[in-house]
């Protein structure tokens, strides 16, 4: 690529410390983009540190719809010294580096283009202008009409109050100048075209996406402690707390989280816990007395890089094995893993029946990459789902643990009718009380596994994307399914397809017939040991041929599954 | 109104003979019949260790959850459901060990609901050993040169917290223990009884008469409403006061703090969610 050929998907990254507000930055840019009618994509990564060190994040402007991370960069937007060496690896020829002109002293590549951002910045008031200087730019060189870009400024920094807001408006007006400068030396050549539909489409990321969901599925109660990068869908649920009549507490940790959210369980209340790795370590008890005395929660586990703290801000697919294996002894629980916006909310949704219907914890396993990332979608279908009412108002002699034909008692509240609920962590009797009689026991046990006969024949098939008559079958589960599609589309082979998981466990019966019809098999996994891949081979016997598997923290990018799929499609 | 229905018909007790818990639980189903309050209107909650059975011996509603966890499992239920009457129900181990980090949140927290403590100083279920409130230089199976950590001391735990409700009671004092209870139940906020009891089998130092010859009842003109009196009543140990050590009114409840019972006070758990608000929250992200 030449400098200024034309770019009808661009990839613009912004880079600069902790604390210069590149995430306030992003927020106000992918609104006025997608509100200017063209399709945008962001993801950000981030160090856990409140000062210093380099963050970035990428924006990508196209055309047609786009939803996955690319290594690419057209246009870097350096706001700090360290920015170029953090990103050196993304950096190409075709890169136009784009900062301050000190800053850019010290670098070798020749594409730059200086720009007096920090001396702008000190004549507004103060380096801490330069974010917004810098989001001018790019709005600006995207054609973002400015009552657009003010507008979305107000969005995010209203609360700020007027004067403060007033003057990011004036910076942000110092940026277009600066952008004007940048489109009048023809280094770039912009060439997105917006579209019409944009408009009526809205804007979500991860974990708004999965938060409408929790509230589409009748979601009333969440407790939880805050952990990257499960917090966000924490602050989602509290900030719509009055508005939707849900109750959200910030325990003391992890432990009381989940054992609170059985409480409002208990109570009636469809209730939500999220967290990650460690966090979600200490609530490992409780998945065991969700099993135990069937009360249904639904558990949102964030993942990131482990063992314990790993790599706080980063994402990963490390804690399939955590969540399946959870918790002791032997009961019925459902894993999903959602790779899109629409499957997040829909999964999120469902997630909520499921654990209602089969008294059991339905897990939703995202990670920091889907929790974080941001694309526009037709406007997501409430109207199509339903929160199915699985609990009955007792009677006299109602019995909590009755035994059924299908292992489902039916399910009472206390103080709603006349019977009394009664739920115990012990082994314990049809009315609940706890018991050591070896014959109830076996009764017990096989009643709570009996409800996996049901929840085998209720499983969210995985969706074959591509031709039905492949060749090369990949695999993949959550979120590595944005850059597997992208991938796929741009290596144009119809004798390959992709077969994307949303749901982990248990696994859909079309499994074996959809690998068995492979010549051959590939999966990308967020992890160093392919854990789904483990499980697919323990559920079906099948060893798929080639794992991909990348660890380091960081999401997969579009390019690098070509790279894995032209070397093993060659192969 | 009987106190006999809140008995477990064929409820097969796993206590001694001679234990503190069974006047306790004598206590316990006395006063909720003598306020004229049915089983149905009450949640036991529990974790484990023998006090944690005791819901399994009145009739109510029951949650009998994991060791220690049992203060956030009652803050939940009180939250989704604030017209129901919440017991949290469990011993030393329980609530001042294993739970030991709920009970000063639960504190903060402030439901309203009434946490009863079996305190015996020893572990019974598991055979024995030191519990937090056992005191110095007791000698036990796991403790075998005696206790030396200080032992907990929850009531002055609960005032330096600020609690809202803080009192001791003694198992072998039916009557009085009932009308501590009363005083709790009748209080809106969470109420810490802390209920002395021996263990016939396991501590053979603080014995029913050791309770007797070692504790006396505060004051009738004890002053509840006096923080530092209360603490320094709860610091002493020469002999351990009972009765209604503190209270503080000017706490406003976990229930009453929470948003969803500004405008309604119906329990969430009857409330439709609201999917036109829904689409109106998308409609804001086109």
């Amino acid at each position: 690529m030449s400098w200024n050929s034309p770019l009808d998907d661009v990839s613009i990254v912004l880079c600069g410390e902790a604390g210069q507000g590149i995430q306030s930055v992003e927020a106000i840019l992918v609104q006025a983009i997608k509100k200017t009618g063209y399709n945008v994509f962001s993801t950000k990564e981030y160090m856990s540190r409140v000062r210093g060190g380099e963050n970035s994040t990428e924006l990508r402007v196209s055309s047609k719809r786009v939803m996955a991370y690319v290594d690419r960069i057209d246009i870097l937007l350096s706001l700090s010294e360290g920015a170029v060496p953090h990103l050196e690896n993304r950096v190409s020829e075709s890169t136009l580096i784009i900062g301050d002109e000190k800053q850019l002293k010290s670098t070798s590549h020749k594409n730059t283009l200086p720009i007096s951002l920090v001396e702008m910045a000190k004549e507004m008031g103060g380096a801490i202008f330069s974010n917004v200087i810098a989001a001018g730019v790019i709005a600006c060189m995207l054609n973002v009409p400015k009552t657009v870009f003010n507008e979305s400024i107000r969005d995010i920094f209203g609360r700020k109050g007027e004067k403060i807001v007033n003057k990011d408006i004036e910076a942000g007006m110092k940026g277009y100048e600066i952008g004007k400068n940048v489109l009048d030396s023809g280094r770039v050549n912009i060439t997105v075209k917006t579209s019409s539909n944009v408009f009526d489409e809205i804007l979500l990321n991860g974990t708004e996406a999965m938060g409408m969901g929790c509230i589409a599925g009748g979601c009333k109660f969440m407790s939880s402690y805050p952990m990257t990068p499960s917090t966000p869908l924490q602050s989602f649920i509290a900030s719509n707390a009055d508005e939707f009549g849900m109750i959200f507490e910030q325990a003391e940790d992890e432990i009381a989280a989940i054992n609170m959210a059985l409480g409002g369980s208990y109570a009636g209340a469809r209730s939500l816990v999220t967290t990650s790795g460690s966090g979600f370590a200490l609530m490992e008890e409780a998945v065991g007395l969700s099993g135990m005395i069937e009360t249904p929660v639904v558990i949102c586990l964030a993942q990131r890089p482990g063992p314990a703290v790993g790599l706080p801000t980063r994402t990963s697919q490390e804690d399939l094995n955590l969540a399946l294996y959870s918790g002791p002894g032997e009961f019925p629980r459902i894993i999903l893993a959602p790779g899109n916006l629409e499957d997040a909310f829909k999964l999120s949704q469902r997630a909520f029946n499921l654990a209602d219907k089969y008294q059991i914890p339905v897990f939703i396993l995202s990670d920091q990459y889907l929790a974080d990332i941001f694309y526009n979608i037709p406007v997501l279908d409430v109207d199509s789902t339903k929160i199915e009412s699985y609990t009955i108002k007792t009677s006299k002699n109602y019995n909590r643990y009755q035994f059924t034909d299908d292992g489902i008692s039916p399910r009472g509240i206390p103080g709603w009718g006349e019977g009394l609920v009664l739920v115990d962590s012990d082994e314990h009797d049809e009315e609940g009380h706890l018991t050591e009689n070896l014959d109830i026991r076996d009764k017990m046990v096989e009643k709570r596994l009996r409800k996996l006969n049901l929840i085998e024949k209720d499983i969210v098939a995985p969706e074959l994307i591509g031709s039905k008559d492949y060749e090369n079958l990949i695999v993949g589960w959550g979120s590595t399914y944005g850059p597997i599609v992208e991938a796929l589309e741009n290596l144009n082979m119809d004798n390959t397809s992709f077969l994307y998981f949303k749901q982990v466990y248990p696994l859909d019966g079309s499994v074996s017939e959809y690998l068995n019809q492979a010549n051959n098999t590939v999966i990308f996994e967020n992890n160093a040991q392919g854990q789904f891949a483990d499980l697919i081979k323990l559920k079906t016997g099948y060893e798929i041929d080639e794992k991909v598997l990348k660890y380091n923290g960081m999401p997969f990018s579009v390019e690098e599954v070509e790279k894995h799929l032209k070397e093993f499609l060659e192969a | 109104m009987d106190s006999k229905q809140f008995d477990v018909e064929g409820a097969d007790v796993a206590w001694c003979p001679g234990c503190g818990n069974f006047s306790i639980l004598k206590a316990l189903k006395e006063t909720l019949a003598e306020m004229e309050i049915t089983p149905d209107e009450v949640v036991m909650v529990s974790g484990i260790g023998q006090a944690g059975k005791l819901p399994h011996y009145i009739k109510s509603n029951v949650f009998n959850g994991l060791h220690g966890r049992s203060l956030p499992v009652s803050a939940g239920i009180k939250a989704v459901n604030p017209e129901i009457l919440v017991f949290n129900v469990s011993g030393d181990g329980c609530t001042y060990g294993e739970g030991g980090n709920h009970f000063i949140h639960n504190i903060r927290r402030n439901p309203n609901i009434v946490n009863i403590v079996h305190n015996n100083m020893v572990y019974g279920l598991t055979k024995g050993q030191a519990s937090p409130t056992s005191q110095l230089d007791f000698n036990t199976p796991l403790q075998v040169n005696g206790v030396f950590e200080e032992p907990f001391n929850p009531l002055a735990t609960a005032i330096s917290l600020n609690a809202s409700f803080v009192a001791r009671a003694f198992s072998g004092d039916v009557e009085k223990t009932k009308e501590i209870l009363k005083k709790a139940i009748n209080h809106n906020g969470y109420a810490l009884v802390d209920i002395f009891q021996p263990c016939v089998t396991f501590n053979k130092v603080n014995t029913f008469q050791w309770f007797k010859n070692n504790t006396y009842y505060l004051e009738e003109s004890h002053d509840p409403f006096d923080r530092e009196l209360a603490f320094k009543m709860a610091i002493e140990t020469e002999k351990y006061p009972l009765g209604v050590f503190y209270i503080n009114q000017n706490k406003k409840t976990f229930e009453e703090s929470l948003l969803a019972y500004k405008n309604d006070k119906s329990p969430i758990y009857t409330r439709e969610q609201d999917m036109e608000k829904l689409k109106k929250l998308m409609e804001t992200k086109k």
